[in-house]
Formats: structure tokens, C-alpha cells, sequence
């Protein structure tokens, strides 16, 4: 274990550092191992499954309505994105079709969830580098966002709204009016938490040119959303394969070119303000008519197969689907974005100084309840 | 009607299958795919929205090879890796992706519940580091070639293999 210098330098000894699971910069229980070399990382072992409660094996035991519930567990910061993508898996092996005012409500509630769990890693993001005021200005915008959300589906977090085959209920009769204030607020709001964090001199000291990963390596470990966007790669599942309305509208793919953690954290800052322009326009589209198309209580999907990929603010979340004909199904396995972004970790922390792990983690924007299930 | 007749018409009636409605990009493939993969001699079916393959378990790799290198196809990104238990055997499925043509396919191993092992795919995609650890974990498959593989989810120590069907669920008791 000893490591001799052979240049005339101090001798060292590798040290083993074990951080977390109870760490408040892992956002979750998550462990890491890591052996240190003075203040290098030479080598770490991650530790996930503390929050292991078998969404899989569950969602074998439920009907295909109860299951949404589950899966606003997986990723509880981005509860709205979760439910759509299994409902459209259940669509698309049914045939379902999906009123259109459903679509809309769904894709303008899933882009304000974007919006607050992107606030959300602004603001905590700030704090792993040191910075304590952003998280203010964050959380005050992302509260606006969450009692808006109680307005639409009554509740918080895990809503249960997204349906299948459409929505719980129609937004209320204020809702545009209610809408057009809150995205007000919101572009004011983004706009101060980026003038106050991003240039910082300190903050960019700490982020710039901290744990670069290259496009190449990246999508060998199978990364995805804003951290794979980060190296350059213009990947995301609403422009590659539109689901919903998203090919109504005008919209950009922000892109890093570094693939450091500022990159990771300025492609979700711009992402904000492209997520506020689909909300826009949604709202400026919106038909009339009915939000959810009737279908039986207890549904049972014909025997076959079927993967639906989407956009989470996190990385692309896929559902495989196998159903035999039950009114339970076969199996889903989910694919969590941030389980492939944790992954490279091991990559992106060797070589680097310890007090960047907290930042690297950071930026790559986990929640532990997707990446154990 | 009893509950039991009820069920019994359930089993006895058809199940009604999935149609399948690919898309242009999934067309293509499917005329593709037959000639690239010959010599492994693949079962291709399409799936609702995909066209799936299912090989041999122990040419999984040579297969993988061919579908990331082979210019038409060049499946660079493992998008999903996961284990079925269809009772009588298990079923690995491979989701891939490409990320220069945009298009996806499923891959489909089938190995024996008794001594459920093929090849990593570590090689490949370093990617499947964790999916495979999880197949070890849920479901018992030995994935050879692997360099880690410890519990990933579970503790040590740990027995049985919850993802399996027949998986009985330990007694609790209130404390």
C-alpha cells in the first residue's frame, strides 16, 4: 500500500476513504469507497442499493392503473415525466389514443417538472461548491412550481395524474391566466439564479475544466440527457423520436463543449429557458375537449412487447414492457437515465483532486431512487 | 358463473397478440438485419414498435461485435440490458441503439434456468458493468467475463434470486 516516490519528493501512503452512505452531497444514500494518494483520487469502488425496494418485482403484482403510482416513486424529483413515459408504454401495446387537450396538459406539466428539478440542481449544485445563496432564489421559484402543481393534480410530489389513456382531470378554469404569471416569474427567476451563480468567479474556478469526460466514453457507458449533452452529443428523445406533440414546436438542444461540470450545469440552465418557450407555445395551442379517453377499469393489453423511451430532466428513461395478456404484466424493467450517468463515476473521479468529488457527483445530478429501484 | 369458471374462460379463450406498427427506420432494419446476421442464424420477429433477434446465448458477443462494427447498422450505445423469466427458461434482452443513425433493435439470448450463464458484454459496451451485475443479482445469471461481480442492489449475503418468478417471499413478522 505504500507508494514510494522515487523523485525526491515526500513519501506517501494510499489512504481509503469511504464517503457516505449518509453524505449530504450524495443527494440520497449513496457509497462511495476511495482510495487516496495525498489529495488524488487513485482509485474508487461506488456502492448503490441502499433505497433497493424492488419496483420491478412489484410492478409484477399490480394492475396496470396502480403501477403509475409506483413509478412516481423511481425519480421523485421529476414525478410527472415517470408517469407519462409508463402510461405511453401501456398506450402504445394497447393502441390507445390520447385525447389531444390531454397531450398538452401533459407535455406543459412535464416541462414545468423539468423546470423545477432543474432549479432544484441549480440551487443544490451551488452548495456543493460552496455557494449558499442560490439554493434560496431556486427553491423559491421551484415552491411557485410545486403549488401549482397542487392546484392541477392536488398533490406536490407523486401525483398519480398522468393516466392511462389521458389525464386524472382538467386543469382548472384559471389555469392559463394562473400559467402566464408563473412563467413570468420563472424567466425572472432563472435569470437571477444565473446571474448570481454561473460567472462567479469562484464557482467557475471550481467547475471549469472539472471532470471533462469526452462524447466518445460517454456513450460507451450509456449517459444520457444534459450530462451526455454536456460533451457535445445532441441527443434527446424529443427531437430524435418525437412522442406526443413535441414536433409542434419550436425549440433548441442546448449542447456543452467541454463535457465539464460547468457544461453539465449551464446545457440544464439553458435547458430552463427552452422548457419555458414549449410551455409558451403549448399554452398558446391548447384545443378544447375531453382529457381522457374512457377505457376499462381494469385494462388488459394484448400479448407481446414494447420499449418507450423519454426525455426526463435527468437522461432518457426507457420502460420495457412484456405483458402475456393478464390484467397484471409480465415484467418492467425500467431503464433509470441516472443509473448510466452514476456509472461513470469511476471514470470521472480518477486522477482528480478529493475535494472535486463533491462537485463531480454533484454535477451529474443523481436521485437515488432511480438508479436502486 | 364461480370465480374459478371465470378464470378458466380467461385461460381458455385466446389471448389477443400485440399488432405490430413499425416505423420506417424499424422497416429497414428488419430487411437488413437477415442478411448481416446470417451466419448466426437469428429468429427475427418485430415487436410493437422494434424488431427483436433472438441468437444463440454463446455467440451473444460475436453478434454484438458484428452489430456496433458493421457500418448499416453501428449500434454504439447499449440503451437497456435486462433479464425475463419466461418459467421454462430465462431470457436476456439487449436494447441497442445507434447514435449515428438513430435507430434500435432488440437482441435476444435464451439460457436454461439450471445453469443460467453466457458472455459479457463488458468488452463492447463498458456500459453493462451495472446491468450485469443486477442479472447476477435478481436472477442468478453468470455473465463469464466479468470482472466485478458482487451484489450490486442486494447485501451480501443475500439468498435467493428475487427477480425469478418462483421467488417466495420471506415471512415477516412484526417487531
Amino acid at each position: 500500500m505504500v507508494g514510494l516516490n522515487t523523485e525526491g519528493q515526500l513519501d506517501t501512503v494510499q489512504m481509503m476513504v469511504n464517503m457516505g452512505p449518509q453524505h449530504p452531497s450524495t443527494h440520497g444514500v449513496f457509497r462511495m469507497v476511495l482510495w487516496v494518494d495525498g489529495e488524488r483520487i487513485v482509485d474508487l469502488e461506488p456502492h448503490i442499493g441502499y433505497l433497493h425496494r424492488g419496483s420491478e418485482k412489484l410492478c409484477e403484482g399490480e394492475l396496470y392503473a396502480q403501477i403509475v403510482t409506483l413509478f412516481d416513486r423511481l425519480d421523485y424529483i421529476s414525478n410527472l415525466n415517470n408517469e407519462m413515459v409508463f402510461c405511453r408504454a401501456v398506450e402504445k401495446l394497447m393502441g390507445l389514443d390520447v385525447p389531444e387537450r390531454a397531450e398538452y396538459i401533459r407535455v406543459i406539466l412535464c416541462e414545468l417538472n423539468r423546470v423545477a428539478s432543474h432549479l432544484l440542481f441549480s440551487g443544490t449544485f451551488g452548495i456543493d461548491a460552496g455557494a449558499m445563496t442560490p439554493i434560496m432564489y431556486a427553491f423559491r421559484d421551484r415552491e411557485k412550481i410545486q403549488t401549482m402543481f397542487e392546484a392541477v393534480t392536488g398533490a406536490r410530489m407523486m401525483h398519480n395524474y398522468i393516466r392511462i389513456g389521458g389525464v386524472k382531470s382538467d386543469v382548472p378554469d384559471d389555469f392559463p391566466q394562473r400559467m402566464g404569471a408563473l412563467l413570468r416569474e420563472l424567466k425572472q427567476g432563472i435569470d437571477e439564479t444565473d446571474r448570481l451563480l454561473s460567472f462567479s468567479e469562484i464557482f467557475l474556478a471550481r467547475t471549469k475544466g472539472i471532470g471533462v469526460i469526452d462524447a466518445e466514453t460517454a456513450i460507451a457507458y450509456g449517459m444520457s440527457g444534459p450530462s451526455l449533452r454536456a460533451c457535445g452529443v445532441p441527443m434527446d428523445v424529443r427531437k430524435d423520436e418525437p412522442y406526443s406533440v413535441y414536433d409542434r414546436f419550436d425549440f433548441g438542444i442546448p449542447i456543452g463543449e467541454k463535457g465539464d461540470s460547468w457544461d453539465r450545469y449551464y446545457v440544464r440552465v439553458e435547458e430552463m429557458r427552452q422548457s419555458i418557450r414549449i410551455i409558451e407555445q403549448a399554452l398558446e395551442q391548447m384545443p378544447d375537449g375531453i382529457t381522457i379517453t374512457p377505457s376499462r377499469l381494469v385494462l388488459r393489453p394484448p400479448q407481446g412487447e414494447v420499449y418507450v423511451r423519454g426525455e426526463n430532466p435527468r437522461g432518457e428513461l426507457g420502460v420495457y414492457l412484456v405483458s402475456n395478456g393478464a390484467d397484471k404484466p409480465y415484467r418492467v424493467k425500467v431503464r433509470p437515465p441516472s443509473f448510466c450517468n452514476l456509472m461513470a463515476i469511476k471514470e470521472l473521479l480518477k486522477g482528480t483532486y478529493i475535494a472535486d468529488a463533491v462537485v463531480i457527483l454533484g454535477s451529474l445530478d443523481i436521485v437515488l431512487g432511480e438508479v436502486d429501484r | 358463473m364461480t370465480l374459478e369458471s371465470v378464470a378458466e374462460r380467461h385461460r381458455r379463450e385466446e389471448v389477443p397478440q400485440a399488432f405490430s406498427a413499425l416505423d420506417d427506420k424499424g422497416r429497414s432494419l428488419e430487411l437488413l438485419l437477415p442478411g448481416i446476421l446470417t451466419e448466426f442464424k437469428p429468429e427475427i420477429v418485430a415487436t410493437v414498435n422494434l424488431v427483436a433477434a433472438t441468437v444463440n446465448a454463446q455467440d451473444i458477443v460475436a453478434v454484438c461485435r458484428v452489430a456496433k462494427e458493421d457500418p448499416h447498422l453501428s449500434f454504439d450505445y447499449l440503451m437497456c440490458l435486462c433479464v425475463v423469466d419466461y418459467v421454462e427458461h430465462l431470457q436476456i434482452v439487449y436494447h441497442l441503439y445507434s447514435t449515428t443513425f438513430k435507430h434500435m433493435m432488440v437482441l435476444k439470448a435464451n439460457v436454461s434456468l439450471d445453469e443460467p450463464s453466457l458472455p459479457s458484454v463488458m468488452p463492447l459496451w463498458v456500459g453493462a458493468d451495472w446491468y450485469e451485475r443486477e442479472g447476477h443479482d435478481l436472477f442468478g445469471v453468470v455473465f463469464e467475463g466479468h470482472p466485478n461481480m458482487d451484489p450490486l442492489l442486494l447485501y451480501e449475503g443475500f439468498e435467493g434470486y428475487p427477480g425469478r418468478r418462483d421467488y417466495e417471499m420471506p415471512e415477516y413478522k412484526e417487531w
